[in-house]
C-alpha cells in the first residue's frame, strides 16, 4: 500500500511583491476557478503522484474580530501558500517538484521575504514546511495512478456494455461477472487496460504508523490521573466561556462572497479554504489540539474508507495552525455546491464541526461543545462564508470524479479480482455497472 | 403533542398563494413589468387588491399577487441597507455567473438568451392575475388603467393554460406538496422517518424553520414608516419586514412534447406500451400519476388522510434499494428522495451513534443523500401553450406549432438550502445518488462538463440482471427565463409602497 501525505509550503510575503504574486497565480488559470493543468510555472499534469493542489495567498478578512474579546490583534505577515495531498512521502515529492519546476517556484518564492535568486531551493521549502495537525485522506492507499487505471476500466466496461448490451441483459449475475471478468483479462493481456498491483506499504511508514496507533492510546492512559483532576476544572471553565463568549456572524459582504463564487462549481468537487482566529485563553488552545488530535487519530487509524463520519464527499482535508496557534486553517476538497457542503455538514457531522471550529473567535454559541453551534444554520453558513479564503490556484488530477466515482471505480475492480463472491455480493457488484 | 400555538399566523397578513393554488380560478396570467414611474407605481399597488389567505365563503372569483425583484424594491425606493438584510441569493439573483453554473442554465439555458429575466431584460415586478373564466378579462381591464400605464412598463404577460392538472409532456402534475405545520404543533426535532410535514419557518419568513431557527430576513428599528410592521419573534424590539413574506421563484420552462415522445418511442421501436412505460421510468410516476412503488402501511405524517392522497403520496423509496421499480434518476426521486435524517431508524442510542460516526450501513449507496426536510419547496406554477397528447406529439410540427411549457413557480423561505439546492444538487446533478453521467431526465441540459463528456444517459436498474442504459437523451427542456421574488406580506407590501423617493 502507498500512504498518502500532504505538503505545505508556507511563506511571508514581500509586500511589495504581492501584486507581482497575484499575476503571477492568475496566470496559471485559463480563467478564475479554471487551473491550466500544464501551465508553465507549476505543470501539475506532470506529477503523477499529486492529487489534489493548491495555491493562495492567506487574506484573513477577519483577523481583527479578536477585538471583541477585548483585544487587539497584532499585524500579522501576509502568507502564502502551496499545498497539496500525495502518493508516497513529502520528501520524494518535493525533489520531484524542485526537478520539474524549479523555475516556476523561483518565479512564486521570489515573491516572500528571505528567498533570494542565490537561495537553494529545496532547502528554503523544507524550511518553510508547515504540517498540518489533522489529516482527513478519503482512501488510504489509492493512487493517483490507481484512480486513473480503475477508471479507465469504468470507461472499458462501459463502452463493452454498450457494445453487447441485448447479448448480456439476460444473463444471470453470476454469467454475466464471469463473461465480463474474462473481458477484462484479454484487455490486460492486449495491453489495453491495465491495473497495476499495490506497492509494498513502505516499512518506515508502517513503523511510524503503528507507533502512532499504540503511542496516543498509551500516552491519554499516563496521562489520565492529570487528566481526571483537571477534569472538572476545565468543563466549568468551558462551560462558562460557552455562555459568554459573544458570537460574530454578520452577513458577509455580497461582493466578497460573489467572488469566491467565482471560482466555485466548475468541477464537480470544489476546494474550501478557511481562516481565522482561536479565541483567547489556554482552555480554548487546549481544547482545539485536543479535538484536533482526536480528529487526526480517528481519521488515520478508526474511521472507514471513504467516509469522515457519515460524510462521504470530502477527498482530503487537513487543519494547519498558521505562525504559532493564534490562527488556524482549513484546507478541503469536497464534491458538490458549497450549499451543499455546509447542509452535510450541519446536519450529519454538526458535532464534529462544533468541536473543531467553535474555539474559533465569534463561532455561533454552542453547547457541552458539540451541541446547537452549527444548527444555528443562517449564523454558522454566514460565519463560514466569511471565514472562507479566495483560492488562487485549485489543480485536481481528476476532474469529473466524485469520491463516490472513484469508491464504485474500486469496488468495481475488487469485484473483479475477487476469487470468490457470494450470490448476494455477485448481485451488489453489477448493480454497481 | 398538543401545544399552544405561540404565534398564531394573520392569514390577513400573508398573500394568498402560499395556502392556495386557486386551482378554481383556471384562468391566471402574470405581468412581468419593469418601474417607469415610481410615484405612480406605489399608487397602483396601495389600491391593488391584493388577495390575502383567509378562507372566504363563497370563494373568491378573482385573486392578485405581487411579489418585487431585489432591482425593483430598489427601483420602487427601497433603501439600500433594508435590501441588504434579503438573502444573498435573492440579491444577486438567479442570473448570476456561478448561480447559472449551479442551476443549470449554460449553453442555450443561459440568462444571455432568456426572454425576460435575463442581462438584457430584467424584471422589478411580477403581477400574477388570477380569475374564473367570465371574470378574468374585466379583472384584467379594471386593474391595468391608467395609473398602471402611467406606473409601469410592460416587459411580458406570461399567458398559462388550464390543462387540468396535466403538465405538457402529458403527466399528472402537483400530486406532492409539502404539508405546512400552520398551527406550529412540531417543535424541531431529529426525524427518523420521512415526513411530508414541514415546519412553516421553511415556507414562511418569520417563523421557526426544520432546524428550530428563524432564517434571516430583513428586520428594521422601529420607527414611523416600519410602524405597522410586526415585531420579529426573535428580536421582539425590531420590526419584521420579512414576517408573513416568502421568496418566489419563477422560471419558464418550455417543454419539447414532441421531442421527448419521439425520443421514448424511437427507443422502443414503436411499441406504445413500452414506450409509455419508459416515460413513466423517467417521471417516476406513470401519467395518470400512479406510483412505480408500493404504497406503505404506516402512515406519513401531513399526507392526510384523503383515499386518493394517500394512494399518490403514502409511500417512500426505502423499499426500492435497488432502484428496480423506480430509477434513481427518475424525476420525482431526483426532486423528493423522501428520506429522513438518517439512512436507517436507529433502533437503540448506541446504533446512533455507530451511524454518527460512520460504521453504520457501508453499502454503495448508503447515506449518500441529504436529508430531505430541509429541502422542499412548494409549488405553484402553470402551463402554458396548448395541449398536444402524446399520440398527437408522433407527428412531425406543423409550421406554426405553438411553444409549450411550464411557468414553474415555487415558494421557499430560503432560496439556496431549498430551491438551488434541489435544482443544483439533486435535478442538475450528474452524479446523484451514486450516478454518474445523467441529469434530470427530463430537465437535465445534457451539457457536457469538465471530465465528464457524456451526461446524456438515463438508467433504468434491474434487480439481479444488467441495468439499461438509455443514452443520448436529448435537451427537451429549455430556459426561457427566471427571475428570484420577494412575496411580501401585506404589512410589508404597505411599508414598500409607503416609501418616499428621497
Amino acid at each position: 500500500m502507498t500512504p498518502q501525505s500532504s505538503f505545505m509550503i508556507l511563506a511571508a510575503i514581500v509586500p511589495a511583491r504581492e501584486a507581482v504574486l497575484r499575476q503571477s497565480l492568475a496566470a496559471m488559470n485559463d480563467a478564475p476557478g479554471r487551473v491550466n493543468p500544464n501551465n508553465a510555472l507549476l505543470p501539475f499534469a506532470q506529477f503523477n503522484t499529486l492529487h489534489v493542489a493548491r495555491l493562495l495567498i492567506l487574506d484573513d478578512q477577519t483577523s481583527a474580530d479578536i477585538r471583541i474579546h477585548g483585544e487587539t490583534a497584532p499585524a500579522y505577515p501576509l502568507y502564502f501558500a502551496l499545498l497539496g495531498d500525495i502518493d508516497g512521502d513529502e520528501d520524494s515529492f518535493l525533489n520531484a517538484l524542485v526537478r520539474h519546476a524549479a523555475n516556476g517556484l523561483r518565479t512564486l518564492f521570489s515573491c516572500c521575504e528571505g528567498f533570494t535568486p542565490a537561495t537553494d531551493l529545496l532547502a528554503w521549502m523544507k524550511q518553510q514546511s508547515s504540517s498540518a495537525i489533522a489529516n482527513y485522506v478519503n482512501c488510504r492507499g489509492r493512487t493517483v495512478v490507481q484512480v486513473r487505471e480503475e477508471a479507465a476500466l469504468h470507461d472499458a466496461l462501459e463502452s463493452h456494455l454498450a457494445a453487447h448490451a441485448p447479448a448480456l441483459q439476460g444473463l444471470a449475475p453470476r454469467a454475466l461477472h464471469a463473461q465480463l471478468a474474462q473481458f477484462v483479462q484479454a484487455e490486460r493481456a492486449a495491453g489495453q487496460l491495465k491495473l497495476s498491483e499495490e506497492s509494498a506499504t513502505p516499512f518506515k511508514w508502517w513503523i511510524a504508523n503503528t507507533l502512532h496507533l499504540l503511542g496516543m492510546p498509551v500516552l491519554l492512559v499516563l496521562a489520565s490521573p492529570l487528566l481526571i483532576v483537571i477534569a472538572p476544572f476545565y468543563l466549568a471553565r468551558l462551560r462558562y466561556l460557552e455562555k459568554t463568549d459573544p458570537e460574530l456572524c454578520p452577513s458577509v459582504d455580497q461582493a466578497y462572497s460573489d467572488a469566491l463564487a467565482l471560482g466555485e462549481d466548475h468541477d464537480v468537487t470544489n476546494q474550501f479554504s478557511a481562516m481565522g482566529s482561536l479565541k483567547p485563553g489556554l482552555v480554548r488552545r487546549l481544547t482545539t489540539i485536543g479535538v484536533l488530535l482526536t480528529v487526526n487519530y480517528a481519521a488515520r487509524h478508526l474511521v472507514r474508507p471513504g467516509r469522515l463520519g457519515r460524510i462521504r464527499s470530502i477527498h482530503f482535508a487537513r487543519w494547519v495552525f498558521i505562525g504559532g496557534t493564534q490562527r488556524m486553517a482549513f484546507f478541503s476538497n469536497y464534491d458538490g455546491s458549497v450549499e451543499s457542503y455546509m447542509d452535510d455538514f450541519i446536519n450529519k457531522t454538526g458535532f464534529g464541526l462544533n468541536a473543531s471550529f467553535s474555539n474559533g473567535v465569534g463561532y455561533p454559541r454552542t453547547n457541552w461543545l458539540v451541541l446547537d453551534g452549527c444548527a444555528d444554520e443562517c449564523k454558522y453558513k454566514e460565519f463560514l462564508r466569511r471565514h472562507t479564503l479566495p483560492t488562487q490556484v485549485w489543480y485536481k488530477a481528476y476532474p469529473g470524479l466524485t469520491a463516490i466515482d472513484l469508491e464504485r471505480n474500486t469496488r468495481i475492480r475488487r469485484g473483479l479480482e475477487s476469487a470468490s463472491m457470494s450470490e448476494e455480493a455477485v448481485r451488489e457488484w453489477i448493480a454497481l455497472l | 403533542m398538543d401545544r399552544p400555538v405561540m404565534n398564531p399566523v394573520d392569514y390577513a397578513d400573508v398573500q394568498g398563494l402560499l395556502r392556495f393554488g386557486y386551482k378554481h380560478m383556471t384562468q391566471a396570467t402574470y405581468a412581468l413589468v419593469r418601474v417607469k414611474n415610481p410615484a405612480a407605481a406605489r399608487d397602483w399597488l396601495r389600491t391593488a387588491p391584493v388577495s390575502n389567505a383567509m378562507l372566504m365563503t363563497p370563494p373568491p372569483t378573482t385573486a392578485l399577487q405581487v411579489a418585487f425583484t431585489a432591482p425593483g424594491l430598489r427601483a420602487l425606493g427601497v433603501a439600500e441597507p433594508v435590501i441588504a438584510g434579503f438573502s444573498h441569493a435573492f440579491r444577486g439573483g438567479m442570473t448570476q455567473e456561478n448561480r447559472a453554473r449551479e442551476l443549470g442554465d449554460v449553453g442555450i439555458n443561459a440568462p444571455e438568451h432568456w426572454e425576460w429575466g435575463g442581462p438584457a431584460n430584467e424584471v422589478h415586478l411580477v403581477i400574477m392575475f388570477f380569475a374564473q373564466p367570465d371574470a378574468f378579462d374585466a379583472f384584467v381591464q379594471v386593474s391595468t388603467g391608467a395609473v398602471w400605464k402611467e406606473a409601469f412598463s410592460e416587459a411580458r404577460w406570461l399567458k398559462t393554460e388550464n390543462l387540468d392538472g396535466v403538465e405538457p409532456f402529458g403527466f399528472a402534475d402537483g400530486i406532492s406538496q409539502p404539508q405546512l405545520d400552520w398551527e406550529q404543533q412540531q417543535a424541531a426535532h431529529v426525524e427518523y422517518d420521512y415526513s411530508n410535514l414541514a415546519a412553516l419557518g421553511e415556507f414562511l419568513l418569520g417563523y421557526r424553520n426544520e432546524y428550530g431557527k428563524i432564517t434571516d430576513r430583513p428586520v428594521l428599528d422601529p420607527g414611523t414608516a416600519s410602524a405597522d410592521l410586526l415585531p420579529a419573534l426573535d428580536a421582539p424590539e425590531k420590526k419584521d419586514l420579512g414576517r408573513n413574506g416568502t421568496y418566489l421563484v419563477m422560471r419558464q420552462l418550455e417543454q419539447d412534447v414532441r421531442l421527448f415522445w419521439q425520443f421514448v418511442y424511437q427507443q422502443r421501436g414503436g411499441n406504445a406500451t413500452e414506450a409509455q412505460q419508459l416515460a413513466a421510468a423517467m417521471v417516476g410516476r406513470t401519467r395518470a400519476g400512479d406510483l412505480l412503488v408500493p404504497i406503505q402501511q404506516q402512515p406519513i405524517p401531513g399526507t392526510g388522510t384523503d383515499p386518493e392522497q394517500i394512494s399518490q403520496n403514502q409511500f417512500t423509496f426505502d423499499h426500492d434499494p435497488t432502484g428496480a421499480r423506480c430509477p434513481f434518476g427518475a424525476h420525482v426521486r431526483r426532486a423528493n428522495p423522501r428520506n429522513a435524517d438518517f439512512p436507517e431508524r436507529p433502533a437503540s442510542l448506541l446504533k446512533k451513534l455507530i451511524t454518527l460516526l460512520g460504521f453504520g450501513p457501508q453499502g454503495f449507496r448508503d447515506d449518500l443523500m441529504s436529508s430531505v426536510r430541509f429541502h422542499r419547496i412548494l409549488r405553484r406554477g402553470r402551463e402554458y401553450g396548448s395541449e398536444l397528447k402524446p399520440e398527437d406529439a408522433l407527428a412531425p410540427a406543423p409550421p406554426d406549432d405553438p411553444r409549450r411549457g411550464l411557468h414553474f413557480i415555487c415558494l421557499n423561505a430560503n432560496l439556496a438550502r431549498q430551491f438551488e439546492f434541489i435544482q443544483n444538487a439533486w435535478i442538475a446533478s450528474t452524479k446523484f445518488s451514486g450516478l454518474s453521467g445523467e441529469s434530470d431526465p427530463l430537465l437535465g441540459n445534457r451539457q457536457a462538463i469538465p471530465g465528464c463528456p457524456v451526461t446524456s444517459a438515463f438508467t433504468v436498474p434491474h434487480d439481479g440482471a444488467l441495468r439499461q442504459r438509455v443514452t443520448g437523451l436529448p435537451q427537451f427542456v429549455t430556459v426561457r427565463g427566471g427571475a428570484y421574488f420577494f412575496l411580501p406580506s401585506l404589512r410589508a407590501l404597505h411599508y414598500i409602497v409607503g416609501t418616499d423617493d428621497a
